[in-house]
């Protein structure tokens, strides 16, 4: 039996190729050894092709892959150690943010990242990674006590937004969202946030304040969903493609518009084909990152967050 | 309910006679507009012009213009169902206005502030990187001169999407700043008007050392309509208004337009800037 059709329509070529290299394999016809490693590069080839290729709309597609890895596999496959902490000291415990101390080839660190969960339990425990208040609130003061410690704060950003309802209006989502950028444009310890799937919005941004920012390949972080865009710009969801080239929001634009300092490179065909190379790539990024700039003086570290983010912006004068 | 008098799209409705959408009743124009268009009857408050807000707020003739050169661009070549640059053009042509904010120093009673305001009229009142910039500006010159800060939001855009990511940052952009600002013992007093959604909401306009709002005046993160889409049920009567969020504890005083100079000047006093 094949596999079920999986998700994405741009990958039927790649699916195509995959299910005639398992029957081959089944086959057990001997005379097929050059067959199969025509197959193999044939598959290669193809995803290559289809994967350099990608049009922005695609890129959200890949970027909200169900079996794209999340904070917490990051968390299982390149840290030794997670120590979750829990609570944001005024309301509850937000499970679509998770915070802990962690250990990455052994420097001490605290992780914030948003967390989508897998299963449907799990999705609509942390509302498919739209934090409230709460979350934010948690993230901040698990931040301040890493700067008071001298733990370098890590943050993996993966939401598509925060989250809009009543509840989070009536505890502040505005107003947690500027106070963690005001608090996190001064934490005194390095900060290194990765977009590593959906950099949605003000939801990204509020744990997005940091010294280096980089981006999954296959990331993307936008002011709007395209699907937002397009409701308010086109006056139609169906114009969610459109909106997301006009949007310009690729690593590849990131890059181009300052935004972001660095772009990771996915295995091919995506974080979802490889995960644990994809864990491997993050590990040295950001293993690099902390060497960079854990022995640099605070007042230096801040000074530079803040010069980063304030030549952001394109306008004419004079 | 449809209204007998023709409205534009934003602002007041033209004419002599203008209906208000809080009592309904048909106002004498000149009537709302010697009480800062406020509305005689119900004490709706109407939209008020960025440059009508200077007016209003600051002694006669003392405001001095700072970065009015800053002109914004279209670093995304961004295309909707219009140009984004031909779109600037009429906003700028309709309103008067070259972005959505002006900034710059003034009078308070005789008290010297740093003083920005947004525009709702320009773009929904969003932030790209003019915005942005000039804000910024404002918050780094009140920390270097010592000067209290106040800001007047109105925009129901947020960050805006024509600049894409770009608008996203200046969020991070002026926060900073007005951490410094903080750090160095400023006192900002943000003014949140009809409407402060978005990014404008979630970046300097809750961030005041003190916030005031005008009364009714719709606030929030989200828009009512995305909110509505996401959780399918109606949404509570008065929610996301400045009433709803002083009981929330997210706004310190309710200010009706006519107080709006006494009680920034009073906070000065207090504040002892």
């Amino acid at each position: 039996m094949d596999t079920p059709a999986p998700g994405l329509d741009f990958e039927q070529p790649i699916y195509e190729i995959e299910s005639r290299i398992r029957a081959q394999q089944q086959s057990g016809d001997r005379r097929g050894e050059d067959e199969l490693r025509r197959l193999r590069r044939e598959l290669a080839e193809t995803t290559r092709r289809v994967y350099d290729n990608l049009n922005p709309w695609q890129v959200v597609q890949v970027a909200r892959h169900k079996d794209r890895p999340h904070t917490a596999d990051y968390l299982a496959m390149a840290f030794e150690e997670f120590v979750e902490l829990h609570g944001d000291r005024h309301f509850g415990d937000d499970r679509a943010i998770l915070t802990g101390f962690a250990k990455l080839d052994q420097h001490k660190v605290m992780v914030v990242g948003h967390q989508k969960g897998r299963t449907y339990k799990e999705r609509s425990a942390c509302y498919f990674g739209c934090a409230h208040p709460e979350g934010y609130r948690k993230a901040m003061g698990k931040m301040r006590m890493a700067a008071k410690y001298g733990l370098p704060v890590i943050c993996f950003i993966d939401t598509p937004g925060a989250y809009p309802g009543i509840g989070a209006e009536e505890r502040g989502q505005a107003w947690v969202i500027a106070e963690n950028m005001y608090e996190m444009s001064r934490l005194e310890t390095p900060v290194i946030c990765v977009v590593i799937g959906e950099g949605g919005s003000g939801g990204a941004l509020g744990i997005g304040v940091g010294d280096r920012v980089a981006v999954l390949e296959h990331a993307y972080y936008s002011v709007i969903s395209p699907e937002g865009c397009a409701g308010i710009l086109w006056k139609s969801h169906e114009y969610a493609p459109r909106a997301a080239e006009a949007l310009r929001f690729t690593s590849r634009d990131l890059l181009r518009l300052g935004v972001v300092d660095d772009v990771i490179p996915e295995p091919l065909g995506g974080a979802h084909r490889d995960p644990h190379q994809m864990a491997g790539r993050l590990k040295i990024y950001l293993v690099r990152a902390l060497r960079e700039l854990i022995d640099r003086p605070l007042p230096d570290l801040v000074a530079s967050r803040y010069e980063k983010f304030r030549r952001m912006g394109v306008f004419l004068e004079g | 309910m449809a209204s007998p008098i023709k409205r534009t799209k934003r602002g007041v409705p033209e004419g002599l006679w203008l209906r208000c959408p809080g009592c309904q009743n048909a106002i004498f124009r000149k009537e709302a507009e010697k009480r800062l268009s406020v509305c005689p009857e119900c004490g709706y408050h109407f939209y008020v012009s960025a440059r009508e807000r200077i007016e209003q707020v600051l002694d006669t003739g003392t405001f001095e213009e700072w970065d009015g050169g800053l002109r914004p661009t279209d670093p995304l070549e961004f295309q909707d169902k219009k140009r984004y640059d031909e779109r600037l053009k009429l906003e700028q042509e309709r309103t008067g206005l070259l972005d959505a904010a002006i900034t710059g120093c003034g009078m308070i009673r005789a008290r010297r502030v740093a003083f920005g305001v947004t525009d709702s009229a320009f773009l929904m009142g969003s932030m790209g990187s003019v915005v942005g910039e000039r804000l910024t500006r404002l918050v780094e010159r009140a920390t270097e001169q010592r000067l209290p800060l106040i800001v007047v939001s109105g925009s129901g855009g947020g960050a805006r999407m024509h600049e894409g990511i770009l608008s996203l940052m200046q969020m991070a952009k002026i926060s900073a700043a007005l951490a410094r600002y903080d750090r160095e013992g400023g006192l900002f007093i943000s003014v949140l008007t009809n409407p402060t959604m978005g990014g404008v909401a979630a970046s300097f306009a809750s961030l005041g050392d003190l916030v005031f709002a005008e009364p009714q005046a719709l606030i929030g993160f989200a828009g009512p309509r995305t909110i509505k889409a996401t959780i399918r049920i109606e949404l509570p009567k008065g929610f996301q208004t400045s009433e709803f969020l002083l009981e929330h504890g997210f706004v310190d005083r309710i200010v009706p337009r006519d107080k709006l100079k006494s009680e920034i000047a009073r906070t000065i006093d207090y504040c002892g800037k």
